[in-house]
């Protein structure tokens, strides 16, 4: 469709942004996947399962058209699965945040809020997206991700504002994974291009809505908000955690000790 | 030869065609199948996914395949089409009670789209839960146990009337 006439450099931000949008969703799927037969009671257990499922289901549209497209590039197509399993590190795009180790439950939990509501946010505003393959994508996830905000939110109130024991968790999880959010909004010349061209929303644009949310909650939950204002970022460009390559060594060992298997 | 099956007809075999994990429904009860037509003599048969990442969309496709070709069908095409998004609305009323008479609490409140689950969101914060009847015994006394159930299409709720557990069929 609209795509055909793009010129090469937007379809490199568009390919960019496929990647840092597909990366965050499988890091993230596949870390909450990890706590498959750990959770505290079965029905979170099955709540994380298809949260993860959701995510990684997610993440085959956009890796699945990351590689569609860098065909046009140059001339290779890529499958999601390769993208997914025969890169390194330093080519992931994901933020920091999602390759946050699992740590308590508390913090898989808030780490999944400050996550669901920029999420949240970002799909919405891609479904009026100018090109046509990311808005219908966006429309389709977008349903999906109003249950995962729904779920995370009302389960940050509940712990938060629950026991002592579950709201000093809560507050050790939010003071630790806070200053990992920002990155969440960092723009850079990609972003700015593909917000000028109407494709993707600038990412600083998200913040408002994303506080506004998330400052309700946390204040329902009766969790303080850390004052510190510093940002670790870098993931957007390869630079990452040193928890990534553990990821990677797990999810990618298949196809490392095996290339090409498939069933 | 024999001339090809109407696409009529390929939409009543389709409607024999079960869903994998909700062996009571069919496909296009489910209203998964968005349309059937010929490109040449090629049948292409168009269909959407549920939920992204729902496991059960390749069995769908294989099954599709499976009893078309059972019926003589030979040169055919699936095809996925993701826009416009599949909506619990799409579920047909006979959809609906089927799912009700098999213990799932069909979809009731509207769709994303349609703004009623940001108004949900927004009551949430105060604590707002969906009035679902109990499958079982119709009763409304009944509370949502976990926003996801046994598939990611579905929400676990228990009846504090009659005490069983059961699905409820989320609206997307």
């Amino acid at each position: 469709m609209a795509q055909q006439s793009r010129p090469e450099t937007e379809t490199a931000d568009v390919i960019e942004f496929l990647l840092r949008t597909g990366d965050n969703t499988l890091v993230l799927g596949h870390r909450v996947s990890e706590w498959c037969g750990h959770s505290p009671v079965l029905e979170e257990d099955i709540a994380l399962a298809n949260s993860a499922l959701d995510l990684i289901g997610q993440t085959q549209l956009w890796l699945g058209l990351a590689g569609e497209l860098e065909a046009s590039v140059n001339g290779q197509a890529r499958t999601a699965d390769q993208l997914a399993y025969l890169r390194d590190a330093a080519q992931f795009r994901n933020v920091l945040l999602v390759e946050r180790p699992n740590g308590d439950f508390g913090q898989t939990l808030m780490r999944q809020f400050l996550f669901d509501v920029w999420h949240l946010e970002l799909l919405k505003a891609l479904q009026t997206s100018t090109h046509p393959r990311l808005a219908e994508i966006a429309a389709k996830a977008v349903k999906e991700v109003y249950y995962h905000v729904e779920r995370s939110a009302d389960l940050v109130i509940r712990l938060g504002d629950g026991t002592d024991e579950s709201h000093r968790r809560m507050q050790a999880a939010l003071d630790d994974l806070w200053s990992y959010a920002g990155e969440l909004f960092v723009a850079d010349a990609h972003d700015e291009r593909l917000a000028a061209a109407g494709i993707a929303p600038n990412p600083a644009d998200l913040k408002p809505k994303w506080e506004q949310t998330v400052l309700r909650v946390l204040s329902e939950a009766t969790l303080t908000v850390p004052a510190g204002t510093f940002v670790h970022k870098g993931g957007k460009r390869g630079i990452h955690t040193e928890h990534l390559g553990f990821i990677l060594a797990q999810m990618q060992f298949l196809q490392r000790a095996y290339p090409g298997a498939v069933w | 030869m024999t001339s090809p099956p109407s696409v009529e007809q390929v939409w009543q075999w389709l409607d024999e065609v079960k869903d994998p994990e909700i062996p009571v429904i069919s496909l296009t009860e489910l209203g998964i199948i968005r349309a059937v037509r010929y490109l040449d003599d090629e049948l292409v048969v168009t269909v959407t996914p549920t939920y992204s990442g729902c496991p059960a969309t390749s069995i769908i496709n294989l099954d599709i395949e499976t009893a078309l070709r059972g019926h003589g069908v030979e040169r055919l095409r699936l095809e996925r089409q993701l826009s416009p998004p599949w909506t619990t609305d799409w579920i047909s009323p006979s959809g609906r009670d089927k799912l009700l008479a098999y213990g799932i609490a069909p979809p009731i409140d509207g769709t994303a789209a349609d703004g009623r689950l940001q108004a949900r969101l927004e009551s949430m914060v105060s604590g707002g839960n969906l009035a679902i009847a109990c499958p079982r015994c119709r009763s409304m006394a009944t509370e949502k146990i976990s926003q996801f159930g046994s598939t990611p299409c579905k929400a676990s709720y228990r009846c504090t009337d009659c005490l069983e557990p059961f699905d409820y069929f989320k609206c997307i």
